[in-house]
């Protein structure tokens, strides 16, 4: 079954791309926060010694995850209902939307406050729950912005990050309650009236709606990872609490977390540890809220576990890593995905979770410069993973007019800027691109090797990127 | 038609991989070889933490200074009382039959000061997980300002080492790494979005 929702591009990569890349604002924007945030990444991972075997570790810990599924996912649910919640089950994005309108619902509440989370943005949430006359507020800051501007957002982590403090300021001049002229673009200052606005929300929704960072079997509990305080504000001052989590979340034990959350902070914002990381099991008397509900979300997951070579896809907890070393997102952002997903990931992740559509031309968003493999804490390949897709996509299209074909030229109009490409590479070259070198392919030295030498690595089906850029 | 359970279940079932290989577990268990204790007021700090050394004897008074402009102190009901013996002003006990409203919680110049479970060095984390002298998630939550008392004995180096000694992982269980921040405007770094807007971590050894 192909999941739903906003995982799905309304428009081919290329045109989108070509709209976005007329944004001079954003890609300066985006240029900036993407190297600041890479810099300080590179920095808090030297610090730690055993970073590669963590990085195994946690790939393999998702590995046996995936392998142990179904025992997981039925412990998870008895150990959660054992401590007092209510699992619930949802096949796709509309079903998992409905079951959440429906316990909201249920309670009488009109208003629920929100924290960040990937799965409700991927279901839709908010505007399944808007026709159903429910005021959802985004709590996480770079969210409010985004939901105050009605736009959309453009990175996983930092999602406003197209935004600049002047144009921030200027949408809570004109959208947040109660905020006047006077407001100033101090950053201070916007947090401020950030706080004052949310406080008022957070005394007295009684409904709280998160994601789940991870899932622990053994146990029950679910984890949050944050920064501002808002996700614990929506996770412990509610009366009820519904977390929308995908079934690829879960962790045997309570022990793995070890891994991951050294993997995680270090990974996606360039800190030791992020502010705030909530746990919690079930109900606990005198301490949260009183009725807590976990809605387990397959949409397209189990599609994606059945390929051999994509699944490993599903072993991505949602850093973003990968956005910020990719030559190809700096360039256009967030928007021109067209899915919640954006980036190396999304470009493996949106197509196989819906596997139609204008998703099939994601693959080809990309230089398989190998930087996002070089930067992702779960070690997932993405190169070789579009690889495997665009093959898979040419196989089922042979003869006909090639959407992906399209896609392709686009790139190299993206790329086009030579000298700022040859940067990228050369910036990317600790990775494993899988480049041909006079028709076979190039050894690279450690720790590329490990991907050259131990992969029959699959190559696209004509030429590269390299080969069809030198023949331009 | 069948549930979604089951045929979630049934799919997973038929998709996953045959097996995966063995998790290699050759990552450190600990840190080894540092001062955890100078390790962790160097990550504190770098989080713009205030920090404070104390010992059991001079607790009372490094705590009675920290709280001295506060309107209320907020006290969850395991805290040791002698701890607030030099407190001078009115100490609210937040007792699991009669909490202390949110309302209440979220007046001006609330602070509160609470013990920890663990830290972690490495990472400047202080993890609370709800014991008698942490009380519930809202008192390190709502108030202003967070007192945070830490006996150099419960700091661990890394991560793993840290994790293991949380006696109950089913508990509520939170981890804090220096106030709340955002970095969402301008990957500019602000403190005190939603948290409390000042955390003070005082370091004490037992003896
Ligand atoms: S694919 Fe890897 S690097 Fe990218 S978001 Fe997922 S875990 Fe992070």
């Amino acid at each position: 079954m192909n999941g739903t929702g906003n995982i799905v591009a309304l428009r081919p990569f290329p045109d989108a791309a070509r709209l976005e890349l007329n944004d001079q604002q954003l890609r300066t924007n985006l240029r900036r926060a993407t190297h600041t945030i890479r810099d300080k990444r590179l920095r808090v991972v030297g610090e730690v010694d055993d970073w590669e075997a963590l990085r195994r570790a946690g790939a393999a810990i998702k590995d046996d995850v995936l392998a142990r599924l179904p025992e997981l996912l039925e412990r998870f649910e008895e150990s959660a209902t054992r401590a007092g919640a209510v699992v619930h089950w949802a096949r796709d994005a509309a079903e998992a939307c409905e079951i959440v309108t429906r316990l909201v619902t249920g309670t009488a509440a009109r208003e629920v406050v929100k924290v960040k989370s990937m799965a409700t943005q991927e279901i839709g949430l908010n505007e399944a729950l808007e026709a159903a006359g429910i005021e959802a507020t985004e709590t996480d800051l770079a969210e409010l912005i985004v939901q105050l501007a009605d736009d959309t957002p453009s990175h996983i982590l930092v999602p406003a990050i197209h935004y600049n403090r002047s144009q921030i300021r200027d949408i809570f001049r004109s959208r947040m309650p109660g905020v006047t002229d006077g407001l100033t673009d101090d950053p201070p200052a916007l947090a401020e009236a950030a706080r004052r606005h949310l406080r008022a929300k957070f005394l007295s929704a009684t409904v709280g709606i998160s994601g789940a960072n991870f899932a622990i079997a053994e146990t029950g509990t679910l984890v949050v990872v944050e920064s501002e305080g808002n996700g614990r504000m929506c996770l412990t001052l509610p009366e009820t609490l519904i977390s929308v989590v995908g079934i690829e979340k879960i962790l045997p034990t309570f022990s793995e977390l070890e891994v991951f959350l050294q993997l995680l902070p270090r990974s996606s914002t360039g800190e030791r540890m992020n502010p705030y990381t909530s746990m919690w099991t079930g109900v606990t008397p005198g301490d949260g809220p009183r009725t807590t509900h976990i809605v387990l979300v397959d949409n397209g997951r189990t599609a994606t576990l059945a390929d051999e070579i994509g699944r490993q896809a599903l072993r991505c907890i949602r850093c973003s890593a990968c956005l910020n070393v990719c030559p190809v997102y700096e360039r256009v952002g967030g928007h021109a995905y067209g899915s919640v997903y954006p980036g190396p990931i999304g470009a493996i992740l949106s197509p196989q979770l819906t596997s139609s559509g204008a998703n099939s031309t994601l693959p080809y968003a990309s230089s398989l410069c190998g930087a996002c493999f070089d930067a992702c804490p779960v070690r997932i390949n993405i190169p070789e993973v579009l690889v495997h897709l665009r093959q898979k996509g040419v196989d089922a299209k042979r003869g006909k007019p090639s959407a992906e074909r399209a896609a392709f030229v686009s790139l190299s109009w993206i790329m086009r800027d030579r000298r700022r490409y040859a940067a990228a590479l050369r910036a990317a070259r600790r990775g494993s691109a899988p480049l041909r070198g006079r028709g076979r392919l190039r050894r690279l030295p450690w720790p590329a090797s490990a991907w050259t030498d131990s992969r029959d690595v699959p190559l696209p089906p004509k030429q590269t990127f390299r080969e069809w850029w030198a023949k331009r | 038609m069948s549930s979604a359970r089951t045929e979630i279940l049934a799919r997973v079932r038929a998709h996953r991989p045959a097996s995966a290989p063995p998790v290699p577990r050759d990552y450190l268990p600990d840190v080894p070889g540092i001062d955890v204790v100078e390790v962790l007021v160097d990550r504190l700090a770098d989080y713009r933490a205030g920090v404070h050394r104390a010992s059991a004897a001079t607790l009372p008074g490094v705590l009675a200074g920290l709280v001295a402009t506060s309107s209320t102190v907020v006290a969850p009901p395991g805290l040791p009382a002698e701890w607030l013996a030099e407190v001078a002003g009115p100490v609210l006990r937040d007792f699991p039959g009669a909490p202390i409203s949110v309302a209440d919680l979220d007046r001006p110049g609330v602070t509160v000061v609470t013990g920890a479970a663990v830290a972690i060095a490495v990472t400047g984390t202080l993890i609370l997980d709800a014991a008698p002298d942490q009380g519930r998630r809202v008192l390190s939550l709502v108030p202003d300002h967070h007192v945070c008392v830490i006996w150099t004995d419960q700091i661990s180096g890394g991560v793993p080492a840290a994790l293991a000694r949380l006696a109950d992982p089913s508990r509520p269980i939170t981890l804090i790494s220096g106030p709340s921040a955002t970095s969402d405007i301008e990957l500019n770094r602000v403190e005190g979005v939603h948290g409390p807007r000042r955390l003070d971590v005082v370091v004490a050894a037992r003896s």
